[in-house]
């Protein structure tokens, strides 16, 4: 297996066992209307080599970008690699649903097109044909593929600093800035991080997260891939209505590692049924890693009262803080080890900055140490490293770090001595990370990153809204364990049919654009917004002014 | 129980519970999930409510948006195995 130790021995991602003969398990997709299928090394390795070839007929070529824009299923899995063993830079893309606005998605995606110079676009059957219409590549269906000849093709020689491919963040936002991992970067973040869980030949990850999203295409697919660990594959839309279908794949398929986002915690404890539940072993699990949104203490004390019953300990919860840009993970706690809680002082934290441990303190969930090839430093406002306990900008290095945003060569990642701002906010105390806020204006709801200005953007537009007056905020939420979506807009009417056609607008509206959902709508009066010196809206001082009004309504 | 107090309790669940806004107009024939009005997670949280107040387990394979997404659709799914 790939590890720091026998790192050299790989050259690039075409070493991945999924790519090599015999019939140990690669992948098995389960469902909760269907049966599982499961593919061995032959089978897919077999499919890859098959769909290169498809791919080298439909005049795609080394070092070309293909975005993969399906469900979630095996034949996206094979196109990933097939693009990979061609030469060419596969990204994942969400695809087209009934509930988005093709127009809005097909502009999107056609952006993307444009600035990225994309070479082809694969997407599914029902939707191919309106994209076809819209986009200035080719696109390919599922039945394309089952029709098209293939020819046979050889590996291509790719160099170990060439581009393997791209993560897109979501929205309009996210998609200017494709993330672009080489090859070795990758291959140095899986070894560093399966040292870091200790990842071994009996494991098995289970996985429900979307491949387009950084947690799901490198937790949930490379790795476990490249090293030959099978992997229990769903797909997300079926998860979200089905959570016991995640604890009924650890149960059948004796899954040891998963990866979930802090709101899947309080959805796995809230919405399982107990008859659903009942009897599931959960025993074989070593770690379920929390990651990709604010760790809370609550969340985590949930799901191992709710299924304790399964066997669920706390020694099988771990932390991880990872992002795109390092390929995936910067820091891991232990598996088997509780996360260390630190009890700090929270006006201390509000107001001097530091984090100072008292009994009775707020709980911050420790992510863990950094791993191997990885750095990590809190700096002030001024870049200055601060010491321990002392809270400030999280900055991050290693050999695992983006190449550039692809073809913007006008976004600089990097500080000038090779430290990437990460945009979070945090402390270090006794060697591990305490995340505990964001500088940049991002909401992470459900584990997946939304940029205010893109919901902000669709709100503006709406009728009997003042256009440039809206905010959107995230709301942090006990029960759900994420960020809700509040937004609040100024309008001139105050006629309450009105405002209730406005509320369902923005509901709807924002749905369709962006794919998610607003939580909380507030119409106000005109000049109720905050504005900053320079005449924007500012967020933070309108996400405060709105909770202190709610705090008034809940008690009054 | 009679259907209007079904659909009474499900919508009173689905405004404050799940839109979170007890004053938005929701029509008995409107998607709810397809709209973007709830997110999908939401289809899971019927199936608990269903159980916990009405007595009716829903499967999983029922609890799609193409078979739950109305609260007409709804209403008809928990009377039908309702005692």
């Amino acid at each position: 297996m790939l590890s720091r130790q026998t790192r050299q021995t790989y050259t690039t991602l075409l070493d991945a066992a999924c790519l090599q003969s015999g019939d140990a398990p690669v992948v098995t997709f389960v469902a909760t209307d269907a049966e599982p299928i499961q593919w061995t090394r032959r089978d897919f390795a077999g499919r890859v080599r098959h769909a290169a070839g498809q791919l080298a007929q439909f005049g795609i070529q080394p070092r070309d970008l293909v975005i993969i824009a399906h469900t979630q299923h095996l034949e996206s899995m094979v196109l990933f690699w097939a693009a990979l063993y061609l030469g060419a830079i596969p990204s994942m893309f969400p695809t087209l649903t009934e509930k988005l606005d093709p127009d809005i998605y097909a502009r999107n995606l056609s952006e993307l097109v444009r600035l990225s110079e994309v070479k082809a676009v694969f997407a599914a059957s029902e939707y191919a044909d309106f994209l076809r219409g819209m986009l200035a590549c080719s696109v390919y269906s599922d039945s394309d593929l089952l029709a098209a000849p293939s020819v046979d093709v050889q590996p291509y020689q790719a160099q170990p600093e060439d581009v393997a491919f791209l993560q897109h963040s979501s929205g309009t936002t996210g998609l200017q800035k494709g993330v672009a991992l080489s090859h070795g970067a990758v291959l140095n973040q899986l070894a560093s991080y399966s040292d870091a869980i200790q990842l071994n030949d009996r494991d098995v990850i289970v996985s429900w997260l979307p491949l387009y999203h950084d947690m799901g295409l490198i937790a949930g697919f490379l790795l476990p891939l490249v090293q030959g660990v099978p992997l229990v594959l769903m797909s997300p839309f079926d998860w979200v209505r089905h959570p016991a279908l995640l604890l009924k794949a650890f149960a059948e398929h004796r899954g040891t590692l998963c990866w979930l986002p802090n709101f899947a915690y309080n959805h796995l404890a809230n919405r399982v049924r107990e008859r659903d539940s009942l009897g599931l072993d959960l025993s074989n699990i070593r770690a379920i890693i929390n990651c990709s949104e604010p760790v809370r203490d609550d969340s985590h004390q949930r799901l191992v009262e709710r299924f304790a019953d399964n066997s669920l300990r706390p020694d099988m919860l771990a932390v991880s803080y990872a992002m795109a840009e390092n390929t995936f993970a910067v820091t891991q706690t232990v598996p088997g080890h509780q996360p260390t809680i630190d009890r700090v002082d929270l006006a201390a934290l509000q107001q001097q900055k530091r984090a100072i441990p008292v009994e009775a303190g707020v709980p911050q969930v420790s992510c863990g140490r950094v791993i191997a090839g990885s750095q990590v430093r809190v700096v002030d406002d001024d870049m200055q490293p601060l010491s321990e306990r002392h809270v400030g900008h999280i900055q991050v290095r290693s050999d695992c770090m983006l190449t550039a945003y692809y073809k913007r060569p006008d976004l600089q990642p990097f500080s000038v001595d090779g430290w990437y701002q990460t945009g979070d906010r945090g402390y270090l105390a006794e060697g591990e990370l305490y995340v505990i806020g964001r500088t940049k204006d991002l909401i992470i709801n459900a584990g997946k990153n939304v940029y205010p200005q893109d919901v902000e953007a669709v709100i503006n537009e709406i009728e009997g809204v003042h256009a440039g007056r809206a905010v959107a905020f995230g709301v942090p939420d006990e029960r759900e364990g994420t960020e809700l979506i509040a937004v609040v807009a100024e309008v001139d009417s105050d006629d309450a049919a009105e405002h209730k056609r406005i509320k369902r607008e923005v509901r709807s509206q924002v749905g369709r654009a962006t794919d998610v959902t607003i939580s909380y709508v507030t119409l106000v009066e005109r000049g109720w917004l905050i504005k900053t010196s320079s005449g924007k809206i500012a967020r933070a001082a309108n996400r405060d002014k709105w909770l202190s009004q709610q705090t008034v309504r809940s008690e009054g | 129980m009679d259907e209007s107090t079904v659909r009474q309790q499900l919508r009173d669940f689905i405004l404050e519970d799940l839109i979170r806004d007890p004053d938005y107009d929701l029509e008995d024939d409107e998607g709810i999930v397809s709209s973007g009005l709830i997110d999908s997670f939401s289809l899971a949280q019927i199936g608990v409510f269903a159980e916990e107040t009405f007595g009716v387990y829903i499967p999983d394979p029922d609890l799609t948006v193409a078979k739950m997404d109305t609260l007409d659709l709804m209403v008809a799914r928990i009377l039908r195995d309702k005692k």
